[in-house]
């Protein structure tokens, strides 16, 4: 008896749950799906769910017209360098403040964490400014600084808290063995802290990827990512469903992906261990 | 060649003074215990020779030669940790050759060293696993295999064995007593664990609060402790000590005697007393006696055949000869 | 594990990091400061000289300063509220027992790695157009006359939109707070008799009340400043023209850069505010 109440409720919680999840996700599955369709059917009333003639000509097209390649590329570099640039400054503070802490390090990262939290459109005009002078507008080297300058807090955070769990006797061991500093980093704690490095990485990838205030801007044509790509569909070329749907598609698909498997460090990331 | 001298070292973190003043000389190849209370700064001592903390003053020489401000690794120093502190993703074969590639050496001399040291301590068929897939006592070993590998000019150990369970900890205890016999390199071990420091030791070293009570040959520390806190702290069970007429009747403050070296009768005595608990090991038995009119309460060792139990009368007799006495600073004296 | 040479490694390896947020934040930060008393048109005459508060006043004196605070708070607390309000609901029902939970999370989750400018856009052509989007179909489907949703329902839609795009965050931030609920406690009510809605206010919301304070609080800074969205969806018309686009159209585009600088000023100013309290939270934790 009670145990069909249970199996009852399971049933109940199943039905419900994915229905709520289905409804939540269903603009994207939307997208994907409009993105196979023919503009004709895209705007097809009513409309049509799955009963159409599938082709791939959208994704031909976008990236015939428009280059996709090259925003793709662009997106690839930005995020890709600008994590990878923010982990190489980050790696060696965060060894400092979990190893060697002193009274300010949590000044420190409190501080680091709380520039995080500048309004960027409060220091746009400076920046635009800066980047006019010294050429950096429209240029990816440009992107991929204020980028891994925006990340930095949070790379550095989350790293702080990957190295907290290793034990401090272990590089003392290392040092003790004869490891230069360079070396306890490089062999010890480096390989120790993979998971936490990869975690800190992907979640960071997936903030550089979908930034949307600098991308759009600092860049024209020349260094433009995929969120700036995007954005030029919102004006008459929009109303081609079935082409915005591809590019749109081709955009969040590898951040989807990696999104998927980051789940548990976007609370450890976004929250800043607030939440445990 | 490891004979550690510690010239007036002290040690501050912050405001609070962990170690005053101290002056210690460990001789080369001698087997140097520290035990003390928790707390009382034995690690921070071994740390400092290590080079993982700075003296606050004083000066550390090494064989003579001033090491104070020489980091860790130049030392020529290995530690094993309480934690055993092994590199997690590294085989133990990496493990144990870690020190040996920090120093550059080529690799038919890592592999013979690293072949030999996992001979002696018996880890050869476990060269190729991971630390994690280890027993506590084979980490132990690969620790120390690690450290022997260096051929260091001293091995510290800081609570190596506090993290097994008992019966392989007197394995191991046994077994650094082996390595040290075969090495006769010196040797800094600290515990708090006063079994292990009478079996291991060449010389314990007797810390309160930073400061040295009392060095000397286990023996010697035994039989003429310097004040009353060594004797309190070196022998199982406790010294009982002794206040009030009893100790003025023999010119002392305070009087000390060993639980071994007091005879239970039933018929007269110079003590009586009641048997509050009796705790029976089979080979020995002791007894906590109340009533006795000289402290709370008198332990007693006698032998394992002897049948008093809880709530028995009995008598007590000191040996006169092995009493200690103690004048009102605590110092002992003949 | 300091020694007087690992403490100057850790000072000489921090620096880069501190250095270049330092840089990052006082260049920037002085220079909006500069220019926010500075009477400066870059494209009708250049730098005009000091003006003292005068930016400061004709910002919040000027028309368009009340409605935008408006459309500002509106935005931020009906986000607050519909990915607060759901994301307890859907964290409480993530949590139950059911088959294929590890799916419909990641179905839950996936509108937040959806990049701001393609979410705004598709909900914009696909969702909301009035003659094409799926609503207008749906609205026609029962009879009823479609909507021009960003032009009627403006601030609503996107409400909707930045909502779909939060509510992921917070589901997945109450989640991990409510599996961190001892269920024996739940259990032991369930067994008192407590009934299902007095379990959920007397257990499960004073349990979340942390993790609810840390999600409003981060969700706010990050609020605050949503831009993407009103760029590609309204352009600021139809009055979703928030403090941020606000200041954003004063500086790029009318390029009245004192104007915007001391709109930039303010927006510090607010954001700082929230953060202090989320900083207090977060320098709590890092004690414990
Ligand atoms: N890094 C540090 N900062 C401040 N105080 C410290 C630090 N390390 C140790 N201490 C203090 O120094 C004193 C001695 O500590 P130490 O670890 O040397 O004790 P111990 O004798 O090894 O104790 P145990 O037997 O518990 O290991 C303690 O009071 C401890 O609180
Ligand atoms: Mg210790």
């Amino acid at each position: 008896m009670a145990r069909s109440v249970t199996t009852n409720r399971k049933h109940a919680n199943t039905v419900l749950a994915w229905g709520v999840g289905l409804l939540i996700f269903f603009p994207i599955l939307w997208t994907i799906l409009t993105s196979f369709k023919t503009e004709a059917q895209a705007i097809a009333s009513p409309p049509v769910f799955l009963n159409f003639d599938w082709t791939l000509e959208n994704y031909a097209i976008v990236q015939e017209r428009s280059d996709y390649m090259r925003f793709l590329w662009n997106s690839v570099i930005i995020a890709g360098g600008s994590t990878l640039l923010g982990v190489i400054i980050a790696v060696p503070a965060a060894w400092s403040m979990a190893f060697v802490p002193s009274k300010r390090t949590k000044d420190i990262l409190l501080w680091m964490l709380s520039t995080k939290m500048l309004p960027a459109v409060g220091v746009l005009y400076p920046i635009y400014l800066i980047f006019i002078r010294l050429g950096l507008l429209d240029s990816r080297v440009g992107l991929v600084i204020v980028i891994m300058l925006i990340n930095l807090p949070i790379i550095v955070w989350m790293l702080y808290t990957y190295f907290r769990e290793i034990p401090g006797e272990i590089l003392e061991a290392a040092r003790m063995d004869g490891a230069t500093l360079r070396e306890e980093i490089l062999y010890v704690l480096t390989p120790m802290a993979i998971p936490g490095i990869a975690s800190t990485i992907l979640l960071n990838i997936i903030l550089a990827w979908n930034e949307a205030f600098w991308t759009l801007n600092l860049t024209a044509a020349r260094a433009a990512p995929l969120t700036a790509f995007i954005a030029s569909y919102s004006s008459p070329e929009g109303l081609f469903y079935a082409k915005l749907s591809a590019a749109s598609t081709m955009a969040i698909a590898p951040i989807l992906i990696l999104g998927w498997f980051s789940q548990k460090q976007l609370v450890r990331g976004l929250t800043f261990g607030a939440v445990k | 060649m490891g004979r550690i001298t510690l010239d007036n070292v002290t040690k501050s973190f912050g405001p609070v003074q962990v170690i005053p003043p101290l002056n210690l000389t460990i001789e080369d190849g001698e087997f140097t215990v520290f035990v003390g209370p928790s707390g009382c700064g034995k690690s921070t001592l071994l740390r400092l020779i290590a080079g993982l903390e700075d003296v606050s003053s004083g000066e550390i020489r090494i064989d003579r030669q001033d090491a104070t401000h020489v980091p860790p690794a130049k030392r020529g120093l290995a530690m094993v940790f309480q934690s055993y502190a092994l590199y997690p993703h590294m085989s133990v074969r990496r493990n144990i050759a870690f020190p040996l590639r920090m120093a550059k050496m080529d690799q038919a001399e890592i592999d013979r060293r690293v072949n030999s040291a996992a001979e002696v301590l018996n880890l050869g068929d476990y060269l190729d696993r991971r630390p994690g897939q280890l027993s506590g006592g084979q980490r132990q070993r690969v620790a120390i295999g690690r450290a022997i590998v260096r051929e260091p000019a001293a091995f510290l150990f800081d609570e190596p064995l506090s993290n097994l369970d008992a019966a392989l900890r007197v394995g191991m205890r046994l077994e650094i007593s082996e390595l040290h016999e075969r090495l006769r390199t010196t040797m800094i071990y600290v515990t708090h664990d006063q079994v292990e420091a009478m079996t291991m030791a060449d010389k314990i070293v007797v810390l309160r609060a930073g400061v040295i009570e009392q060095v000397g040959s286990p023996l010697e520390l035994y039989r003429t402790p310097r004040n009353l806190f060594v004797a309190g702290f070196i022998g199982s069970p406790r010294m009982n000590l002794i206040e009030g007429p009893e100790a003025e009747r023999r010119g002392a403050h305070t009087i000390g005697i060993r639980p071994e070296h007091i005879e239970v009768t039933e018929g007269p005595g110079a003590w009586s007393g009641t048997v509050g608990v009796a705790e029976h090991l089979g080979s020995d038995t002791f007894f906590h006696v109340h009533e006795t009119g000289l402290a709370e309460t008198i332990t007693v060792r006698a032998g394992g055949e002897v049948g008093f139990d809880h709530g028995d009368r009995i008598h007590l007799t000191p040996r006169e000869d092995l009493i200690h006495r103690f004048g009102a600073d605590g110092l002992r004296f003949e | 594990m300091a020694t007087q040479h690992s403490r100057s490694a850790a000072r000489f390896m921090m620096a880069p990091a501190v250095i270049l947020l330092l840089g990052w934040m006082l260049v920037p930060l002085t220079m909006t400061l500069w220019f926010s008393f500075k009477k400066y048109l870059p494209l009708r005459g250049g730098d005009l000289g000091w003006v003292g508060f005068d930016n400061y006043v004709r910002f919040v004196s000027s028309s368009s300063f009340w409605p935008a605070v408006q459309a500002t708070l509106v935005i931020v607390l009906g986000v607050l509220v519909v990915t607060v309000c759901l994301g307890v609901l859907l964290a409480i029902l993530l949590d139950q027992p059911m088959w294929g939970q590890g799916v419909v999370r990641i179905l839950v989750i996936a509108p937040f790695f959806v990049m701001p400018t393609v979410s705004a856009l598709v909900w914009k052509n696909m969702f909301m157009d009035p003659v094409n989007g799926l609503f207008a179909h749906l609205w026609k489907a029962f009879g009823a006359e479609p909507i021009s949703w960003l032009s009627e329902a403006s601030l609503f839609s996107i409400i909707l939109i930045v909502s779909w795009q939060w509510l992921p965050f917070a589901t997945l931030i109450l989640l991990t707070a409510i599996q961190s609920l001892d269920s024996e406690q739940l259990e032991a009510a369930e067994m008192d008799g407590a009934p299902v809605l007095k379990r959920f206010w007397y257990i499960i919301l004073p349990h979340l009340s942390r993790a609810i304070t840390v999600v409003v609080l981060i969700q706010t800074i990050f609020l605050l400043s949503i831009f993407a969205e009103i760029f590609v969806t309204t352009q600021g018309s139809f009055g979703t023209r928030t403090l941020t686009y606000l200041i954003y159209q004063r500086v790029l585009e009318s390029q009245n850069v004192g104007l915007g600088s001391a709109g930039g000023v303010y927006a510090i100013i607010l954001a700082n505010i929230v953060a202090i309290f989320l900083m207090r939270i977060v320098g709590r934790n890092l004690d414990a």
